[in-house]
């Protein structure tokens, strides 16, 4: 347990000092490589906590797609790395004052900092529920494709429009550009692509 | 030292303030604003694992994936959008885009 506790405590500390990393961070290749670190200390946190799927989920989803396509896009576009960090302290005193005040109010309403309302989240943990009776996957798996199905189509569908509106934003047509079309030669009439000329004997074309 | 549901919804506090003062501070960056969005949908993630595993309800998780979809969604869409703006104006600034202001 006392392992558990410091798991807990390095993999929160490292998420949670990434998080504050891609805010600050000059770079915005550092930020998205401190994103990736973030979501794997996540991952790590859904670990311990016994999620595994979700766990696996994230890493793949996450570190495999999404923070691939933002180091993609950051290393694509052409940014002016000098001008990005100006006005960063302009916006500071104001942006920590609502940093701070909504930390606050965030902890005093998990009675973390007050310590008045000690129990109110423990309220919502039930006791000898926290060990599954089957493996987490399986739990997830029977829910999902039998209660969720319809809303597992949802995902699905939300997934492929997301697919095709970055295709289709994405896309440009370029006028001028000579591009071979296939069909188009294939169905080359005769009459226009052979002439038959008659050329007389020792005369030359 | 047992780890509780207070100390997960605490970590998930933390990153989601985290989300908000990087949109807040960072306002020359459009592609820093959508990874601080992440951040913050990373946090809702742990706040809805953490509810479902200590109350032996798996359907939070089932939730969370959901989450995680439109989360990708979101990504790919915001960053499309990002280069084509990119494209045509040669710049991300916030501060630039403002076409739209009337």
């Amino acid at each position: 347990m006392l392992l558990q506790a410091i798991a807990f405590y390095v993999f929160a500390a490292v998420c949670v000092a990434s998080g504050a990393m891609v805010v600050v961070s000059r770079n915005p290749v550092y930020s998205v490589l401190f994103l990736i670190l973030a979501f794997f200390n996540a991952a790590a946190l859904f670990v311990l906590i016994g999620a595994e799927f979700i766990a696996m989920i994230l890493v793949i989803v996450y570190v495999g797609a999404v923070a691939v396509l933002f180091l993609f896009v950051v290393m694509m576009l052409d940014i002016n790395m000098t001008r990005l960090k100006e006005g960063f302290l302009d916006y500071l005193p104001i942006g920590a004052l609502i940093g701070a005040a909504l930390l606050a109010e965030i902890l005093f309403g998990l009675g973390v900092l007050g310590g008045t309302h000690q129990g109110t989240v423990s309220a919502f943990t039930k006791a000898g529920t926290q060990m599954m009776t089957v493996d987490n996957t399986r739990a997830i798996g029977r829910v999902l494709y039998t209660q969720y199905f319809y809303v597992f189509q949802v995902a699905g569908v939300v997934l492929l429009v997301a697919m095709i509106g970055a295709i289709v934003l994405t896309l440009r047509r370029r006028p001028g550009v000579r591009r071979q079309r296939i069909s188009d030669q294939l169905y080359r009439p005769k009459e226009e692509s052979i002439a038959l000329v008659k050329v007389p004997t020792r005369g030359g074309v | 030292m047992v780890i509780g549901l207070e100390h997960y919804l605490t970590v998930a506090g933390v990153l989601f303030t985290l989300g908000i003062l990087g949109i807040f501070l960072n306002r020359k960056n459009v592609i820093v604003i959508l990874m601080c969005v992440e951040l913050m949908l990373l946090a809702v993630n742990i706040n809805l694992v953490a509810f479902s595993v200590y109350q032996g309800n798996v359907t939070g998780q089932v939730f969370a994936m959901l989450v995680l979809t439109v989360a990708a969604a979101e990504a790919a869409i915001g960053l499309a959008i990002l280069v084509v703006y990119f494209r045509n104006r040669g710049t991300v600034e916030v501060e630039d885009i403002n076409a739209m202001k009337g």
